[in-house]
């Protein structure tokens, strides 16, 4: 298979179905039947909104938005759009000030530990009314950048579900389309936000288009790196990668757990989540 | 005429009580739709992510047990296929699927092939069963896989030749493979294979899958019922519950034979006398999974 025949196209219908289908069963087996998603106004957050609607109804579906000062103005504007096109509830909640606090001393250059203060805020902010609404957080990671480790560990990667996971971004934008995210969201750059002019694809240094094509070679079809190569991708880039997807593990799996005793949680206590249920 | 009800369910992980309750209103259904046969998912009174839980959910399979006691009542009045987990009497615990009919055990299946690999950890939990066989039942002989048990292709040729005339499979498949298609990767394998055997062996085949979620796992439904030709008879929802009857004529057998007379050309000596070569020149070792020898 080389660069150009990797066809990543999915059947956007049957991907809502089954997400729908595990948001409504994975939300009402842990006792909830309400959600809460930080909408940001880009695609996964607005597809996951919309997808939680869909599962659980609007009104059991409470939308986040937690802007910052340096947060774009269309951020709020595109997310007030999702909220209205799904008829969700809705709060605002700035994280301005309790993120000044902490960013106090922090220099303006030290952009990822500022940029992981605020996505551990918006974490700690969407907890907090998971306890006041009773919805269970969902998650709006997708593969693409869980692989890359592109996300802050306890800050946007935390959520109780994760229904895009599996997806590319590049797919989530097809299932996006499906879905009827506004236009004015599907064709910005992404962006995580945390700083002004910063743009996904800027500080990764590749396009989504290019990585999700490497990916699914290196991943979903288990090429080898240099397989990749003779495929028609750039020596450098191959590597680069995937040193981002076995450096960044650590923020896929749990901690682990020294072993002492003879049975110990994740080694040999083996439950699924929906045990009993 | 044969009425196959093909029951296509979710399951509660780990809990056979409220699992038993649901197949009794669906055999209370298939009852009222004058099935001969209702048949229910792999691991069907259980779940199938067990792990740990293997043990816990264990039954021996015994008309002392509560939970069999009951199916076995159910089953005077329709024939009963449903999945489980088995105990034997040396505390050895098996994928297992019983056959009950007019208040008795026809048959135990333990499932003889367990994925290990990928996303599946069989073999980690469950012992090995060791017998495929073809069994009498009021509608005629029959054959019952477990999932992996159809992806080797002998599993159905010996229950085949063993005289099954209807192939039972029973499937807890997780959904992957999403792509552009209107079913999963998954599902459109099954089919295949389901049609394949079909076709290959001039008889019915029916494979029962079940829904729902387990954690990630999505399970995709999609029961089909193929006749002696290959043909599809009915298929069940993708991801959703569902009852369905089938109706299978006997006599398309009869027609399917007479037009490709497979089963009477079949070589079994042939066969014997090929794979007893391979097993000793290219297969040795315990299972016959030694090293090649060349």
């Amino acid at each position: 298979m080389t660069r150009d025949e990797i066809m990543l196209e999915i059947n956007p219908a049957l991907a809502r179905k089954i997400l729908t289908g595990f948001i409504q069963s994975e939300t009402t087996r842990a006792g909830f039947d309400r959600a809460i998603v930080g909408l940001s106004g880009g695609v996964d957050s607005s597809l996951a909104c919309t997808l939680a609607a869909e599962a659980l109804g609007p009104e059991n579906v409470m939308a986040v938005r937690m802007p910052y000062t340096t947060s774009s103005a269309d951020s709020l504007e595109h997310a007030g759009l999702v909220i209205e096109k799904t008829g969700v509830q809705a709060t605002t909640l700035a994280i301005s000030d309790a993120v000044d606090v902490l960013l106090n001393g922090i220099p303006e250059d030290q952009k990822v530990r500022r940029g992981n203060i605020m996505a551990r805020m918006r974490m700690i902010v969407l907890y907090d009314q998971s306890a006041d609404f009773r919805g269970l957080v969902i998650g709006t990671g997708n593969k693409t950048e869980m692989l890359l480790g592109y996300t802050t560990q306890f800050g946007d990667a935390a959520s109780a579900i994760n229904p895009l996971g599996d997806l590319y971004k590049t797919q989530v934008r097809q299932l996006a389309v499906e879905m009827g995210i506004p236009e004015v969201i599907l064709e910005k750059p992404p962006s995580a936000d945390l700083w002004i002019g910063q743009t996904d694809e800027g500080e990764l240094g590749f396009t989504y288009e290019e990585v999700d094509k490497l990916l699914y070679l290196l991943v979903d079809r288990r090429h080898s790196p240099d397989d990749c190569v003779d495929a028609g991708f750039d020596r450098k880039f191959v590597e680069t990668v995937v040193e981002l997807v076995r450096r960044n593990h650590f923020k896929r799996v749990m901690p682990p757990i020294a072993k002492l005793s003879n049975r110990t949680i994740g080694y040999d206590f083996l439950y699924m989540r929906d045990w009993g249920t | 005429m044969i009425r196959l009800a093909v029951a296509q369910i979710d399951t509660v992980l780990g809990n056979v009580d409220a699992n038993l309750e649901k197949h009794l209103s669906r055999i209370d259904e298939a009852v009222q739709e004058k099935a001969d046969l209702v048949i229910f998912p792999e691991l069907s009174l259980t779940g199938y992510a067990l792990q740990d839980l293997t043990s816990a959910v264990a039954r021996p399979a015994s008309a002392e047990d509560p939970t069999f006691k009951v199916l076995l009542e159910a089953s005077r009045s329709v024939d009963i296929l449903a999945g489980f987990v088995q105990l034997d009497s040396r505390n050895r615990f098996y994928n297992s699927a019983a056959y009950l009919s007019r208040g008795e055990f026809l048959h135990v299946h333990q499932k003889a092939y367990l994925p290990t690999y990928g996303l599946f950890d069989e073999s980690r939990f469950f012992a090995w069963g060791d017998v495929i066989r073809a069994f009498d039942t009021p509608l005629g002989r029959l054959g019952v896989l477990i999932c992996e048990d159809f992806w080797h292709a002998s599993p159905p040729y010996l229950l085949w030749l063993d005289g099954a005339d209807l192939l039972l499979f029973m499937s807890a498949s997780p959904g992957r493979g999403l792509d552009t298609q209107e079913a999963l990767e998954s599902a459109r394998w099954v089919e295949h294979v389901a049609q394949a055997y079909a076709s290959l062996f001039t008889t019915f085949v029916t494979n029962v899958g079940r829904v729902g979620f387990e954690d990630g796992l999505g399970f995709w439904g999609g029961s089909v019922v193929f006749d002696p030709h290959g043909e599809l008879v009915a298929r069940g929802p993708y991801h959703e519950e569902s009852l369905f009857v089938a109706e299978l004529d006997p006599q398309q057998l009869h027609r399917a034979r007479t037009r490709l007379p497979l089963l009477r050309d079949e070589r079994t000596e042939l066969v014997q006398r090929e794979l007893k070569r391979i097993r000793h020149t290219r297969m040795p070792g315990p299972r016959g999974l030694g090293t090649l020898s060349e």
